[in-house]
Parts: C-alpha cells; structure tokens; sequence
C-alpha cells in the first residue's frame, strides 16, 4: 500500500552529494517514517568539484565546501563511522563500532575514492596527495599556496587536468605525467586531446605523454620521480590523479551485484543481487551504481558525474516511497563540465560511445568549437569548448537519436562539418586516467585494441 | 476564428491591452501556426526554448534574402553576433568588467530617489512620464556617456527606428523602413560624433571604452561602433520603462500581491522575475531559418519568417503552475523574458536592478494609490509592448 | 537556534545546468567570477554582507541553477 511506503525505516548508506539530495527528495515526497543517513567522513555533505578549482586557487577553503540543504532532511545522520556490511536477510546494516541498524529499504549512495599510488610507501612520502577528501583538498591548498618549486601530476584526465591548470594559475611549474597519447583522451577522443595537449602546452605545462611513473623518489618527504622513459622529474610535491575506485567492499559478503565497477542496479535504481535478480528494498544511486540506459545500447554506465548523482538519486528516492507503476525510471542523459586552462569543457551524451566525430559548429583555432560524436550513424555525444549555450540543441539530437552527422544549417558551421573522423577512443587499460564515463557492458562489435 | 490571422490579430492594436487570450488561442492552434503572409507564429514554451537554442534558427533578417545593411549583433549570427557582442561587453560586464552593473547601484538608487521627491499622496501622476521613463534614461545616458539633455533629439529617432523594427503583418512597411534607416544613420552619426569627443580623453562611459581600446584586434570599427551605441542607446530605454510600468500596474492590480511584497520587501528580485514572465516588455522575436527546419512535424522551409511569442511561451500551461497568477514566491520561474540561448539580453542585468530599485522604491506609495485609467493607454507597438501612460492617483 | 548564533550561508551552483549567461557575476562579482569566458567559479561561503545580493543572482539565474541555504545540521558532534 502507498500509505506503507511513506513510513517506517529507510537507512542512506553515503552522506555526501547523492546521499543529501536523496533525503531531502524522501522529504519532499512525504516520507515520514524515520531516516538515518551514515557517512565514513566526519563531515557535513559537501560539494568535491571546488577541492580542485576555487580552492587550489585561494577563492573557497577547505572548509567552507558544505552543500546547503533544499530542505530539512529530519534525519539522523551518522557521521564519521564506516558502515561495514549489510545483512539483506535480517534487513540489517552493520556498522565499525559494532552497531547495526535495522531498514525497511537501503539506499547505497558510497560513491568512490581516489585511486592510491599502487607503492604504499611511496605513496606516503610526505608531499604526495590525491585529490577527492575537503582533507585532501585543504592539504594541496597549503602545500601549493608555499610555492613549491615543481609539482608533478599523475595522469591527465579532468581532475589531473585541473589540477595543473590551477598551479599554472598560481604561477608554479608543473609537470604532467601520462601514459595515454594526451590528456582528456579517454573521455573525449583523439581530436579534442589533442587540442587539450595544445593548452598544456601553451599554458606552459611540462606534459609528458606516453609514459609512466615508475618509481617516487624521497626519505620522508617527496623529491621528485622516475619515468619509463629513463627520465627524472624533480619536483617537491606530487598529485596522483589515477582516477577513482569503488567503494564496494564493505558490501563483498552481502549477497549483492557489487564489484570493481559498482553495483549494477535497474534503470529504477533498484539493486541486483549476485545472481542477476532485482532486490525490492535496495536501491543505489551516484557513482557508486552502474545501471543500464536505452540511449546507450542498454548497456551499463557507470558515471563519476555531480549532475548523474542528483538526477539518479532523486530517481531513487521518489520509487522508494513510490508503488511499482508509479516508479520512473533514471533516463537522464549524462551531463558533465570542466574548466580548465581558461576553456570551459561541457559534455552531454557519452562521447566514449562513438565512432566517428565532427567539428558541427566554430574550429579548434578558435578555441570555440562544438563537437559531435556518433555511433553506428546516430548522435550519441556533444562537448563544447565555450559554446555551452548550444549545448541544448545537441542533447535533444542525442535524446531523439538523430542521424550522425548532424543536419546542415548550423550557424558558425565548420567547413569540415561534413567530414567525419574516427573518434579515436582508446583502451582505458592504456591511460593513466579514468575516462568518468564508462561503458561496462559487452559490445562485440567494437573490440578495441591496444595501440 | 482562423489561425491564419492571429498574427493580424495579435498586432492590432485593440489587441494590446490584453493579448493573452490570442495567445493561449495560438498555443491550442499549435505549436506552429503559418500565418496569411507566409510567416509561422508559434507559442509554446518547450518549442521556443528549443529554437531559441537551435543554432539553425538565424536572428539575421539577410537570411530572408532582403538585401539591408549588416544589423547590429542583436540580429547577427555567430561568430560574427559572438565577436561583436563580446567586444561590446568587454567594458560592461564579467570578464573583463565584472564589477561594472553592480557598481551602479548607488546611482540607480540615487535617481530613483529624486525622481520620488515629486511624489506626495494626493498628487496624480503618469507612471510613464513622471518616473518608469526618465529613471533608464538617465541611467543608460550616463552609461553609455551621451548628454541627458539630448533626449528629445534621440527619443525622435528611437521612435522611427522601433517602430521599424514593430511586427506589421498587413500594412505596407516601405515608408516606416525608410524612416527607421534615415533615424538609424543620424543616430549613429550623433553616437560616433560623440564617442570621437572622447577619443584620447576618456571618461568612465561605454563609448569612451570602445574608442580608446588600445588593441586593434578588439576595436569596433566606425560602422560597428556606431550600429552597437545605437542598439544600446535604444534598447536601454525601450524596455526598461515597459517593465516598471508593468510592474505597477500589475502590483496595483493585485492589492494582495503589494501587500505580501510591501511586507516581505526581500521578495522583490523574485517579484521582478515573475513580472518578465507574467508581463514581459518583450513579446515576440523573429528568427528565420538557415535550413529547412521540422518542428513538431511541421516543416518550416529555409528563410521564412518565424515569429516566437516569448510572451506566450511565459503563459504555457505545460510548462507554468497556473500561468496566469502573478505569484512572486514562484519557484522554478525560467521564464523567457529575456530571451533565452545566445541572444539573452544584453542588457538583462541592469533592468533588473533598475526594476528592482524602481518598484522597491515605489511600494511606499503604492499602499494608497488607485489606477485612474484601466486599462491604461498602450503604445503602438506589439512586439516591445507597455503602456504609453499610466496615471496613478496617490 | 539562538538569534546570536550566525549561521553563514553556503553556495553551490549546479554546473551541469549553467550555460555560462553570468548574470550571477554582474549581480554578485565578489562571489561569482567567469574564469575565461564561460566558466564559473564562485566562493563557495558566502559572507552576511553578499547574501543578498545571492539571493537576487539566485532569482535571476536563467537556468535557475543556483542553491543558497544553510550547510546540513548534523547534530551535536
């Protein structure tokens, strides 16, 4: 009965941006029973895509990167403590310090962390971060605002990108480091890297690509790296930006789909268990889930994207308290930006899933430029630099699966805009970088080789 | 009544007082509604936010295939509408001037204030003349740097030059055109005279900025500079003074509405976007097609006239709770006001916060006063509507 | 909540909406800034002194995208 389903007991596993908003949605939707929100971190949500922008650059601090509420959540929130397994029998979530709280339904909303240096103690050198904690964050603001000598980034996807941005910003040297053939490529393709590596470059990036890391040198503190190629960087602050792995082990005994690449769920959010079977009561939401989309051959995406984390948690939220037919499902194109080097970057679709690309609107000289990306002879992406305006227009092509290349008559149209290119997505396996997007299906017909 | 004729309808001018009705009359006729003269009007919301957006829909009336002199960016397509817009922001707004609108404040409010001194209870007096009018004239005279004083000289020629511009579905547009270039390029004489004064002794204003740019590259040339000042010069008064009149009659219209707002003087930027979306100063805007365009299965062939109803689409059921309810604690109110995409209004920022200033100013007086005349006389014009006078008896 | 207690307010723009129009910028330049020339960047604690002019971008944002509210109340910690 609805009127059930508007009460009793729902626990969010994740107090960061899913989490939030999907209690404030349960809020909003009626839901008056009791609601407990647990989070490892000892904080208040609060908003990531600063640490890398406004707070490297002095603007924000640390500390003052809390979400603000939609509304009053009227939630327990349990903060600071590490939940450490579920019991989907005894409908139980099992916490560090030994306590366990009892659920009607499960949202899973654990997001992910930075991927570690793969040396621990390498790693611990002092001077070496990763980026995805408000302590990471505020520890990088210090280390960069004493004006170190070098800073040496690891892998040049959008965080890695950022990163070096900001220090350029800052008038610090920097050298990037990655193994793929430029930055950015793994989420956008061969064009577009290439103009990325332009802007390093311009920027005055020390980029290296097609390298790897092989050793961080230092007693104690950092002192700078060995690369495959035989080369040393010296440098006196390193940032590992190797992208993000899953927090999916505390749910390893639980019966549930979780792995490496998250938890798969329905395109309602509901979670499946290890055996393919959908659970009534456990829901997923954020960059933790990996779910199936229509627009994307049904298979399934997982998304490191703010706006996938809004969007999939409200999702989940409204078919918590909501009966089967009035559920909806979690269709929502994704969505992401990045701003770096003076260029604003805003991407919709999934620019992974193409095989060919056109420049549709403005040039790369410009700096202004819409791309394209289609698969299999329909739109299946669009990223703008700085023509974020349009950006609209190529979404509604992408959501009505519109015939790649796009139709003729755009304004400021390229003169290539009839000359498709391959897209020239690699092999993740090939970068230093996740590529945010992925598509965690098979897709027999596009078997990518290592190049 | 045929759908073929709203546009006719629409335009006339008995229609101005209250073309709402015409306009929820298209939106059922809809989305797209071909005109008598071969044009197509459409209303809805959804399908004007997407035009709006379609980088195939050109602002530029060359896409029609008349033969007139280049617009200024208002009506260009990128990347000649991106170049000139950005130069001509370069001096008024984020990056380059970020701080420029709001550094403005304390003149707004300075001129508001005076305007005001006039206003005692008892008195009756014209919204229009005595305060909605003066207020951005003053305003974007001191902006821009041309001479308060001259205003009769270019409020002759903003007339001829708006009226120009008007939507005219029937009448024989020859002698108001000829009129509206004539205005256009005395007008432009005047800006560009005036901006060469400054050349070498530049004072804080717009035209001071574009003629002492230092960098070649990011200079206007005489004709760009001169179509820019004039779009500014006009588009700075034409409108402003439509939405602060509107906003008072509204605001008198709805007793309860003044009340909440005389109370909770904090909802007044909310109450001032609700006033863009329920009584625009801007109704409608032409686009044409680059290419033969489908909309909603409607082909719409290449170089015809389009004719968005922002006006409309701001009123769209499917889109607005309750569309016609004035309500400034509406949430989600993104309305089309302003325009949407890369036309957004240029201008947006400082009628907001002439608005803002103007009926925030104004709620003192309001508490007593009563419309002589409702509906009030209207101006000729359909497309830049509001009323020509608006006595209020304080 | 006591009236002495000064609970500063927090910003957050959802960027994946924003389309770089900035009148944020022109209506609060000391919280919003363009970096480049779309970009957004903006301070994301917003001092007593800007809170109403935040509110006025909020209201004004075309793509109505920006949220200004109090951080969560955790309870005591």
């Amino acid at each position: 009965m609805p009127g059930d389903l508007k009460d009793g007991r729902i626990v969010i596993v994740g107090a960061s941006l899913a989490g939030l908003r999907a209690a404030e949605t349960l809020r909003e939707e009626g839901f008056t029973g009791s609601l407990t929100v647990v989070g490892d971190e000892p904080h208040a949500p609060y908003d990531r895509p600063p640490l890398s922008k406004q707070v490297l650059l002095g603007q924000a601090t640390a500390d003052t990167t809390e979400l603000p509420m939609r509304r009053d959540t009227e939630a327990e929130w349990r903060l600071g403590v590490r939940a450490t397994g579920v019991d989907l029998l005894a409908k139980q979530v099992l916490l560090a310090d030994g306590e366990s709280l009892p659920y009607d339904r499960l949202l899973i909303a654990t997001g992910t962390r930075a991927r570690p240096w793969p040396n621990p103690e390498e790693g611990a050198l002092d001077g070496v971060f990763t980026l995805r904690t408000r302590e990471d964050g505020a520890g990088l603001a210090e280390r960069l605002a004493a004006r170190p000598e070098r800073v040496l980034v690891i892998g040049a996807g959008f965080t890695g990108s950022e990163i070096a941005s900001a220090c350029r910003e800052l008038g610090l040297q920097v050298t990037v480091a990655e193994r793929g053939p430029a930055p950015l490529v793994g989420a956008l393709g061969g064009t577009l890297s290439k103009l990325a590596a332009v802007m390093q470059r311009n920027h005055g990036v020390d980029l290296r690509t097609g390298v790897t890391v092989t050793a961080l040198n230092g007693n104690g503190a950092f002192t700078g790296a060995d690369l495959s190629d035989g080369s040393r960087v010296e440098a006196d602050v390193c940032v590992v930006a190797l992208g993000a792995v899953r927090n999916v082990e505390w749910l390893a005994d639980s019966g549930l789909a979780a792995g490496p690449r998250g938890i798969a769920c329905d395109a309602g959010c509901r979670a499946f268990n290890m055996y393919g079977i959908v659970t009534d009561d456990v829901f997923v939401a954020g960059d933790v889930s990996r779910f199936p989309h229509p627009l994307f051959g049904y298979q399934m995406l997982s998304l490191e994207h703010w706006g996938n984390a809004v969007e999939q948690a409200e999702v989940a939220a409204h078919n918590m308290v909501s009966p089967g037919p009035l559920q909806r499902p979690h269709l929502a194109v994704p969505v992401f930006w990045s701003t770096q080097f003076g260029l604003n970057i805003k991407s919709v679709g999934v620019p992974t899933y193409s095989d060919h690309v056109v420049i549709a609107q403005g040039s790369l000289e410009a700096r202004r430029l819409a791309m394209v990306y289609g698969y299999q002879g329909r739109v299946t992406a669009a990223v703008t630099v700085d023509m974020a305006k349009v950006l609209d227009y190529y979404r509604h092509l992408i959501e009505t699966a519109a015939p790649f290349p796009p139709p003729p008559g755009a304004q400021d149209r390229a003169i290539a805009a009839d000359i498709t290119i391959p897209s020239a997505v690699p092999d993740p396996s090939v970068l230093s970088h996740g590529p945010t997007v992925a598509l965690t299906g098979h897709l027999p017909d596009r078997r990518l080789t290592v190049v | 009544m045929d759908s073929a004729t709203l546009l006719a309808r629409i335009t006339d001018y008995a229609s101005r007082p209250n073309p709402y009705p015409l306009y929820a009359e298209l939106r059922e006729a809809g989305p797209v509604v071909q005109q008598a003269d071969g044009s197509y009007l459409i209303g809805t919301y959804h399908h004007i936010a997407a035009l709006l957006h379609d980088p195939r829909m050109s602002a530029d009336p060359r896409t029609r295939g008349e033969v007139t002199h280049k617009p200024p960016f208002l009506r260009l397509d990128d990347p000649e509408h991106h170049r000139l817009r950005t130069l001509a922001m370069r001096p008024f707004g984020p990056p380059h001037s970020p701080g420029r609108v709001d550094g403005m404040r304390g003149e707004i409010d300075r001129i508001t204030k005076e305007l005001l001194e006039p206003f005692e209870a008892g008195r009756q007096i014209d919204i229009v003349d005595d305060f909605a009018y003066p207020l951005p004239v003053t305003v974007i005279c001191r902006l821009l740097g041309v001479p308060r004083e001259d205003e009769p000289l270019f409020r002759a020629w903003s007339d001829a030059i708006v009226a120009a511009a008007d939507v005219r579905p029937d009448d024989d547009s020859t002698e108001p055109d000829k009129a509206g270039d004539q205005a256009r390029m005395e007008m432009g004489g005047y800006l560009l005279n005036l901006a060469e004064q400054r050349r070498g002794k530049p004072g804080d204003d717009l035209l001071s900025a574009f003629v002492n740019e230092p960098d070649q590259a990011l200079r206007l040339t005489q004709e760009e500079l001169a179509e820019t000042a004039v779009l500014l010069l006009i588009a700075g008064h034409e409108t402003t003074v439509n939405l602060i009149t509107n906003g008072v009659l509204t605001l008198l219209r709805q007793p309860e509405q003044l009340d909440l707002l005389r109370r909770e003087p904090g909802l007044m930027p909310r109450a001032v976007e609700e006033l863009l979306r329920y009584e625009p100063p801007v109704h409608m805007r032409e686009r044409i097609p680059h290419a033969d365009l489908d909309v909603a299965g409607t082909v719409i062939p290449q170089g015809t006239s389009v004719i968005l109803v922002l006006a409309s689409g701001s009123r769209d059921p499917r889109r607005f709770h309750e569309p016609d309810r004035f309500d400034p604690t509406r949430p989600d109110n993104q309305h089309l006001g302003f325009g949407s995409g890369i036309h957004l209004c240029y201008g947006a920022p400082l009628a907001r916060l002439e608005a803002q200033a103007a009926l925030g100013a104004l709620l003192p007086h309001l508490g007593t006063a009563r419309l002589v005349q409702d509906p009030p006389p209207y101006r000729q014009n359909a497309m830049l509507r509001g009323p020509r006078h608006l006595s209020v008896q304080l | 909540m006591t009236a002495e207690e000064v609970v500063e307010m927090r910003t957050v723009v959802d960027l994946t909406r924003c389309q770089g129009y900035a009148q944020c910028v022109f209506l609060a330049p000391e919280v919003f800034q363009l970096h480049g020339e779309e970009g957004l960047l903006y301070a994301t604690a917003v001092p007593d002194d800007q809170v109403e002019r935040v509110r006025q971008a909020a209201a004004a944002c075309p793509v109505q995208a920006i949220l200004l509210g109090e951080e969560v109340s955790t309870g005591a910690r």
